[in-house]
């Protein structure tokens, strides 16, 4: 295979899937919230949440069609572009997609059309039904795919088999109640709840600093403070550092993200900032917070924290077993029957996986020298300034967000958010920032899984198609170009129809009276 | 678990694949013909809002199909899933860059009512109709000669050949007769959801050419299978309850072979048939103005086509050109029989749902698209 494939596909699959996330949790978001908009506006009856439902709909619609579009690269990415690893694993990775397309997105997208044809021929009730189901199906669809992805980062019900030369499923309850999956889950989607809520707030935020749309922009403030507020607090408490301390691999994403090059006496102190140093192997000043990570790490006052190095020394007795399973494999090719062989596998075959690591610098894992494996074993650190950096940048606009929906919505309950031009900058301006930190939560869940594409049982650098530099260069081009096209042409739209507003300019709009009694949410 | 046995469900996946690729056809089908159409069977903006939204309402769920393939693919066939995308790699960008524009299009036209803005996105919706379809029809075309592709002894494939090497005169007419017959259900489709008037007519006409296109093409390609030098069958190996590794097997090019299934069954030619009548029944509903025969015969055509490529390959899925021992058939290339069972047990409960649902939100959005309607109605594109 040609050199540069494996980098090359890799960052054709970050730049894709990032972008991909740009749209897929304000989809998340803001379908739940347009569901209970609609709601109050079926039980109160009140024009102004129909015209606030069909607006920020409207704004719904411009974003949705982009997540649909790259989504579709997504699918068929893992095919076009990770062939091997789509082979090796396509037993169990492949089913929560297909089950994503037959439970979720298949409904999302069959409603979606009819939420936004379809307003004057449901009733209100009718109608806000296939609202709920777009919702529903937007969020199952999220379920499922990081079941999949939950499955990367902890591939649990699943052995290899070396007839077919790749893992199958032995357990598939398993892979649905994979812990790791579901607290990825709770932490997207309450992510994709937080950027739908930024964006109602500060679009509110704007209308009211310019003084348009008054009532419009106050009722969707008050929907986005107490929705924001929930889900901010539900993003940082359930994260999923939980799941951090199940396996050797999510350990070590722990350790880095921490940078804790070596284990320490429990319960372990959490690193609020510091200079990680990759030569040295140690972090320089650093400021500590007793007893805290073990706390989140471990449940625990009593259990440790591993570190790096501790975490590599297993590793390194992985490789040394995990080359014992790669030659009972290769045996195995040969003769099927070879019961000693078999066995030997069946001793070893938890860690076959270690012993492909060295397929990076030696051809055959069996010819590896002790040197070779220690190297090799190192390689399992992800990047430890990047995990650490990353983590911290999206851990605080975390709880920045939870500072600002609190002070929303105390402003909201005290009825305050009427006059607060203060806030209402702040909101404006934070628009950027929970897609930052989704991106950011990205880079760590992906990048901190490296060097595996699936955990401990494929190397990243293993899980490529063949393909040429010149097809690789030529779909990254085409890529960049179609998605930055769209992208501008995206936000120009968006900033059109938000310009515009709920009304067209010829209508008048409706005269604001008194505030009435405004739900906090339904 | 497994209640079935696992050549049982090999055969079932294999007939839902087709269930897959023809429920795309079917639904999806008709939107990318009138895409494809857009530009030519309707002239001013007006009767191109008409046209566009005769499948606006509907076609983001018909466009799950084309998604729901591929996720099943990589359930039940990973083999066909890792092969045929890698091997088809432009050519499936390609089809992506295409299918994106799609969305976006129709999204997006209707959102600034100046000319040069909306010629532009309706050249993109042509494209994103045009180029699927024919990429479609040309992989199918390849999937028919063999794909130049080997597997190592890791099962990791190779792919051989490059991406004009697509482009053979077989694949191309494959290629035209997928063109053809989703434009042929795109038509009958417009003929019979917008009002009477000038698209109508168009569409007619249109669909009068595309019937006697599918027609020509399609049996053309049946001749070229009998008298070219097109086919594989087995030599040894086939095991239907063995695991799945291709290497196990072992096949040979053998011209002729994909009439072979005809020859054994020859009930089986009620398919292709079916491909040829439901064209001709689709010109004849044309002709005298019944826009439900029509339909009904561009739809039955499209399901007779597909089913004739899998009857013909039957029981290959990807057959290998430059190294026959590693194509791909319904016995070897399948996943584990726990995958294809839980796979199959989510199919019987959400299949019918599907169904369900897809004729309900058809039935909402029920009746002709009339300009009257688009000009007064704030939700319509």
């Amino acid at each position: 295979m040609e050199s540069g494939i494996v980098d090359l596909s890799r960052l054709q699959f970050a730049l894709t899937a990032l972008y991909h996330f740009l749209f897929v949790p304000l989809t998340l978001g803001l379908s739940v919230m347009l569901v209970i908009m609609e709601a109050i506006y079926v039980m109160t009856d009140r024009p102004v949440w129909r015209d606030i439902t069909r607006f920020w709909a409207k704004l719904f619609g411009i974003n949705f069609v982009l997540g649909v579009a790259t989504g579709l690269t997504m699918e068929f990415q893992f095919g076009t572009n990770w062939s091997y690893f789509s082979h090796y694993v396509g037993d169990i990775f492949g089913a929560p997609l297909a089950i994503e397309g037959l439970m979720a997105f298949f409904l999302e997208a069959t409603m979606v059309g009819v939420m936004f044809f379809a307003w004057d021929r449901l009733s209100k009730v009718g109608h806000l039904a296939v609202t709920f189901l777009v919702a529903l199906g937007t969020n199952l669809s999220a379920l499922w795919i990081l079941v999949a992805n939950g499955w990367m980062q902890n591939p649990t019900g699943a052995t290899f088999n070396p007839e077919t030369m790749r893992m199958e499923v032995s357990d598939f309850g398993a892979v649905l109640m994979n812990p790791i999956a579901q607290a990825k889950f709770v932490h997207t989607v309450s992510a994709g709840y937080v950027i739908a809520s930024v964006f109602v707030l500060g679009i509110s935020a704007w209308y009211l600093l310019r003084g348009r749309f008054v009532p419009i922009a106050t009722r969707s403030m008050t929907v986005a403070a107490a929705f924001g507020l929930a889900a901010s607090l539900s993003v940082v408490v359930l994260g999923d550092e939980s799941g951090y301390a199940l396996t050797d691999n999510q350990k070590m994403k722990l350790a880095a993200i921490e940078a804790a090059w070596h284990t320490a006496p429990a319960p372990a102190g959490i690193t609020l900032i510091g200079l990680p140093d990759i030569a040295a192997r140690e972090t320089r000043y650093k400021v500590e917070i007793p007893w805290v990570l073990g706390l989140i790490a471990t449940r625990s006052l009593d259990k440790e924290v591993e570190g790096m190095s501790e975490l590599v020394l297993k590793a390194q007795e992985r490789i040394a077993s995990g080359v014992l399973a790669y030659d009972a494999v290769e045996q195995l090719k040969a003769t099927p029957a070879d019961m000693p062989a078999r066995a030997k596998f069946e001793a070893h075959k938890r860690d076959l996986g270690y012993a492909l690591l060295l397929k990076r610098v030696v051809a055959d894992p069996r010819q590896a020298t002790p040197q070779q494996i220690a190297a090799t074993a190192w390689d399992t650190v992800p990047n430890v300034p990047l995990m650490f950096w990353a983590f911290r940048a999206m851990a605080l606009i975390g709880f920045a967000m939870i500072a600002m929906f609190a002070t929303a919505f105390i402003l909201c309950s005290l009825r305050r958010h009427a006059r607060s031009r203060w806030f209402w900058r702040l909101a404006v301006f934070a628009l950027p920032l929970p897609w930052l930190a989704a991106e950011l939560g990205w880079v760590v869940a992906e990048m901190g899984r490296q060097p595996w594409a699936i955990d401990g049982v494929l190397p990243t650098f293993l899980a490529t198609s063949s393909l040429t530099r010149a097809e690789l260069w030529t779909t990254l081009v085409g890529f960049t170009a179609l998605y930055g096209s769209l992208a501008v042409i995206e936000v120009r739209l968006m900033i059109a129809a938000i310009a515009h507003g709920p009304y067209d300019p010829v209508d008048p709009q409706p005269a604001p009276g008194a505030l009435p009694a405004t739900p906090m949410a339904a | 678990m497994n209640f079935l046995d696992l050549e049982t469900l090999r055969v079932l996946w294999w007939l839902l694949l087709g269930v897959l690729l023809i429920g795309f056809a079917l639904t999806d089908g008709y939107d990318l013909g009138v895409a494809a159409l857009l530009p030519f069977v309707a002239r001013t903006d007006l009767e191109r809002r008409v046209a566009i939204n005769s499948v606006a309402p509907n076609w983001e769920g018909h466009q799950v199909w084309f998604i729901l393939g591929g996720g099943a693919i990589f359930a039940a066939w990973p083999f066909v899933y890792a092969v045929s995308f890698s091997g088809f790699y432009l050519a499936m960008f390609l089809v992506l860059s295409a299918l994106i524009l799609r969305p976006v299009g129709f999204k997006y036209r209707s959102k600034r009512p100046d000319a040069a803005w909306r010629s532009r996105w309706d050249w993109a919706l042509f494209v994103g109709g045009f180029v699927p379809a024919l990429v479609f029809g040309v992989a199918v075309g390849n999937v028919l000669l063999g794909l130049p592709f080997h597997l190592d002894s890791d099962l990791r494939s190779f792919y051989d050949g490059s991406f004009l090497g697509l482009f053979t005169p077989f694949a191309l007419l494959s290629g035209l007769v997928s063109v053809a017959m989703l434009v042929l259900h795109g038509s009958t489709w417009l003929a019979l959801k917008v009002e009477p008037g000038p698209v109508q007519a168009r569409a007619r006409r249109f669909g009068t050419v595309a019937a006697l296109a599918s027609l020509v093409l399609y049996a053309l390609g049946g001749a070229w299978l009998a008298l070219g030098s097109i086919g594989y069958r087995i030599v040894s190996g086939a095991d239907p309850m063995g695991a799945s590794n291709p290497l196990r097997t072992t096949s040979e090019a053998a011209p002729g072979a994909w009439l072979a299934n005809y020859a054994a069954h020859p009930l089986l030619w009620i398919v292709p048939t079916l491909g040829l009548l439901g064209a001709a029944a689709a010109l004849v509903g044309i002709r005298r103005k019944s826009e439900g025969l029509a339909f009904i015969g561009s739809g039955l055509s499209a399901i007779g086509i597909i089913g004739s490529v899998g009857v013909s390959m039957f029981p290959f899925i990807v057959p290998s050109s430059t190294d026959p021992r590693s194509s791909l058939t319904v016995w070897n290339a399948s996943s584990t029989g726990h995958t294809l069972t839980i796979m199959l047990v989510c199919t019987v409960v959400f299949l019918p749902l599907i169904l369900g649902y897809t004729t309900w939100a058809l039935r909402v959005m029920r009746g002709r698209v009339t300009s009257a309607e688009i000009n007064i109605n704030p939700d319509r594109y």
